[in-house]
């Protein structure tokens, strides 16, 4: 009993969790809203659209790599879903070029990573900028609204009980919960994000799953601005502005390490929950957007610190431990 | 008689598992020029450092003129006028050469550079070394050797007393060499003490007033030069015990597992060999002849820029580790932690990684095969583990090293494995237990390199041995025909 609970404090996702659970009880507390059928559902409907894109970012962090580019691919791929919508009538034909679209721009960021050899991070920061300025050139800077009835039940529509998104998410997460853990390729992901040269070393296949990441996390990101564009029955040139800060805050916060190679997918969901339960807290007690980004900022640098001080204990047991 | 400029004695220093100096006594006088040689890990190094007040000494004491000495920092032992060129030169490319001569001292008034005197400075000083060159040069644009003459003034600089060259000519042409000679010569004349660290042991007698012979950590001769030449210095440079619990039989060899057709890179020049299954194969060769990198050059890890390998007869592609795996070759690296372990991994994910082809369908692993045959392996090899789900890095050195080692074993179409420092930072019971097991790998047909910078090892192991000189394959040698003096004098630059 008492090893389980010291294990219990040491287990970071754990300590998460309770912080997780203690911040819905003070919104609880503070809000007559918070813990209402409606809002709750709410906080999960907008976790969904975290979370799909989360998915490919924890695994593009796990290879020690980072994609700032998801923000401006929700843009990119939410206008091309709008336009072949619009063009075919047909919502799947939509989601597919949103799909295809998606994985087009990993697809290119894979290549300049391993075979231009460009940074992640210049490189998804170039092509951020790209995409950004491509779709307010090809709208002219103004939203493209949806001429399809159909097109807006994927976003707000339900299954059962549950919003359709919020059901995406969940069988995303217990599939790549477990391509992570069982398959090849999650182990793949790990080990190379651990340590890169012994993957190399090792004859592991390096540059083909760097490249299958990047295009998963390129697709993830198109199938939450498939989600957000039938929400808004539009596509935004200005969605997903800043989505990516979020996507990566929320993770990191998780436990995902910005090294490489350490973390869950279970413990980035955590993560997600915990920012956009704070965000609708911050909303419902009426504080200014402007200052959801000011806590945003505050959230990223405090979870980086928890991991650089993760690390370093760490490093001090390895050498402890050594001795 | 006045007292020796340095003076060490009964030093003892211990790195974790390497009893690095042990009880050495050294002196150097005002104005001699003092060679130093030894094999590598001998502790020539080590005995650098505790001069330069890198390293604190364990026991024993340092006299600097007859003072005792307690170094905690480099800074100390510049000031009192030990000064260090090392090999790799400290240079900042991107700086004048004025600026490099008085970096991190550059004459101010009030934090303001005194530009003029810091070149009129800097000139006379690069006049002593006879480097002809403007001292608003930047560094970058100077060759190796200028370089370290530049690092020489620099010494001269801080008004050293004693300047220690590690390897100073090992990057140099003919000249460059002739030239730093001739400096060596008129700085014992001006009564600066040299510290003349080398290999080649034709240099050192030439330039030398005493020389003293480190082996495995022990002064075993100080001489004056005039008395001693090179075959001399070799013997008493080994004279070393084969290492023990090195048992050899006698084995069966098949076919060319391996055959190396005048492969080059960057780091090797037209290196040609083969392995038969079933045959261990040692390279030897100093620091810097190209041990590691012709083990990554075989894999693929670095470019290659002409040669075939084959592997089983089928040739190898350049630069893919990938597809050497798949042909069936595989490399433990020398560096276990940077290059080898997956330190948060559990001891079984390390062992599987490369293996997962075969324990896997559709992409999924098969955990239960997967446990079995790492069980098999874990037991088999006598990895010393709690169980395999612990991280790796827990375990110690030579249990981490069986893991890497059944990470290829476990690999089913392995036919080559190149094994580069295979106990390095081992302790001696897991050393004799790494032997074993690499005699057993090749007793059931494996093919087997070995890569060591320590004689005895590469001796008691293989049965045949390469020697690596600069690059290049510089002499073959049996098992019957290899002796230790053999080994050294292949490897030594001509």
């Amino acid at each position: 009993m008492k090893q389980w609970a010291t294990r219990l404090i040491q287990n970071e996702q754990a300590g998460l969790l309770l912080a997780l659970v203690a911040l819905c009880v003070i919104l609880s507390l503070l809000s007559p809203v918070f813990f209402t059928a409606i809002n709750i559902k709410n906080v999960l409907r907008d976790a969904a659209l975290v979370a799909i894109a989360g998915i490919g970012m924890v695994m593009v962090i796990l290879l020690g790599e980072i994609d700032l580019s998801v923000g401006s691919t929700q843009a990119v791929a939410g206008i091309i879903a709008v336009v072949v919508l619009n063009a075919y009538d047909s919502v799947m034909l939509a989601l597919g070029a949103a799909l295809v679209a998606g994985a087009f721009v990993g697809l290119i960021n894979g290549l300049l990573i391993t075979r231009a050899h460009i940074n992640s991070l210049i490189a998804t920061l170039g092509m951020m900028a790209i995409l950004r300025g491509s779709a307010m050139v090809s709208t002219g800077a103004v939203s493209l609204q949806g001429t399809v009835d159909s097109f807006v039940d994927v976003g707000t529509g339900h299954w059962g009980p549950l919003p359709i998104p919020v059901v995406i998410a969940a069988v995303l997460l217990g599939l790549f919960l477990y391509v992570l853990h069982y398959t090849t390729f999650g182990r793949y992901i790990y080990a190379i994000g651990g340590n890169p040269q012994a993957a190399r070393l090792s004859g592991l296949p390096v540059e083909g799953t760097r490249i299958a990441v990047f295009v998963l996390a390129g697709a993830l990101a198109a199938l939450s601005a498939f989600i957000l564009a039938s929400r808004l029955n539009s596509g935004q040139p200005n969605a997903g502005l800043g989505f990516e800060l979020q996507v990566i805050a929320a993770v990191i916060l998780g436990g995902i390490s910005l090294t490489g190679g350490v973390g869950t997918l279970a413990g980035a969901l955590i993560g997600i929950l915990m920012l956009t339960v704070l965000s609708n807290g911050l909303v419902l007690l009426n504080v200014s957007s402007f200052y959801h980004d000011i806590a945003r900022g505050f959230v990223i640098i405090l979870a980086v610190y928890l991991d650089t001080r993760r690390k370093n204990s760490l490093v001090r047991r390895m050498v402890s431990g050594a001795r | 008689m006045t007292s020796p400029l340095i003076a060490l004695r009964g030093v003892h220093k211990r790195f974790p598992g390497v009893h690095a100096l042990r009880d050495v006594d050294f002196e150097i006088r005002s104005g001699e020029v003092h060679g130093l040689v030894g094999e590598n890990g001998a502790g020539k190094s080590t005995l650098i450092k505790i001069i330069a007040g890198a390293y604190r000494l364990d026991e024993g004491s340092l006299q600097v003129a007859g003072q005792a000495v307690h170094f905690t920092h480099p800074r100390q032992a510049q000031d009192a006028g030990l000064v260090v060129v090392y090999q790799e030169l400290e240079l900042v490319s991107s700086l004048s050469v004025a600026e490099n001569i008085f970096f991190g001292r550059l004459p101010n008034r009030n934090g303001h550079v005194q530009w003029q005197r810091l070149y009129a400075e800097a000139k006379s000083l690069l006049q002593q070394v006879g480097l002809d060159v403007d001292p608003r040069t930047k560094v970058g644009f100077l060759g190796v050797g200028a370089q370290q003459l530049v690092e020489i003034a620099r010494a001269l600089s801080q008004r050293a007393q004693l300047i220690v060259m590690d390897e100073p000519t090992s990057a140099l042409s003919p000249q460059e060499i002739e030239l730093l000679l001739g400096l060596v010569q008129g700085l014992r004349a001006r009564g600066v003490a040299v510290l003349y660290v080398s290999h080649k042991l034709e240099e050192v007698l030439e330039i030398s007033d005493r020389v003293t012979v480190l082996r495995d950590g022990v002064n075993v001769a100080c001489e004056m030069a005039s008395a001693l030449d090179e075959k001399r210095l070799i013997s008493l440079m080994v004279g070393r015990e084969l290492g023990e619990g090195i048992a050899h039989v006698k084995r069966e060899t098949g076919g060319w597992a391996l055959e190396v057709d005048s492969l080059s890179t960057d780091a090797v020049r037209e290196i040609s060999f083969g392995v038969r299954s079933g045959e261990i194969v040692g390279f030897s060769g100093l620091m810097g002849a190209g041990r590691t990198e012709l083990a990554n050059a075989l894999i693929g890890a670095d470019r290659r820029l002409g040669g075939t390998v084959k592997i089983g007869g089928r040739l190898l592609p350049p630069d893919s580790p990938l597809a050497a795996r798949r042909l069936g070759l595989g490399l433990v690296p020398e560096d276990r932690r940077e290059q080898g372990i997956f330190p948060r991994r559990s001891v079984r994910d390390n062992a599987s990684i490369a293996a997962l082809d075969s324990l896997s369908r559709w992409g999924r692993v098969l955990l239960g095969r997967e446990q079995v045959k790492v069980d098999e392996l874990v037991g088999r090899l006598r990895v010393r583990t709690p169980n395999t789900q612990v991280p790796i890095a827990h375990l110690s050195g030579g249990n981490q090293q069986k893991v890497l080692l059944s990470r290829w074993l476990l690999v089913e179409q392995l036919q080559v494995l190149l094994v580069d420092e295979p106990t390095r930072g081992i302790d001696v019971g897991a050393k004799a237990e790494i032997y074993r097991v690499l005699g057993e790998l090749a007793q059931s047909g494996l093919a087997i390199v070995v890569f060591s910078s320590e004689m005895e090892e590469v001796l008691g192991l293989s049965d045949r041995i390469y020697v690596l000189c600069a690059g290049r394959i510089s002499a073959e040698y049996d098992r019957d025909t290899a002796t230790p003096e053999a080994l050294l004098t292949s490897a030594l630059p001509g």
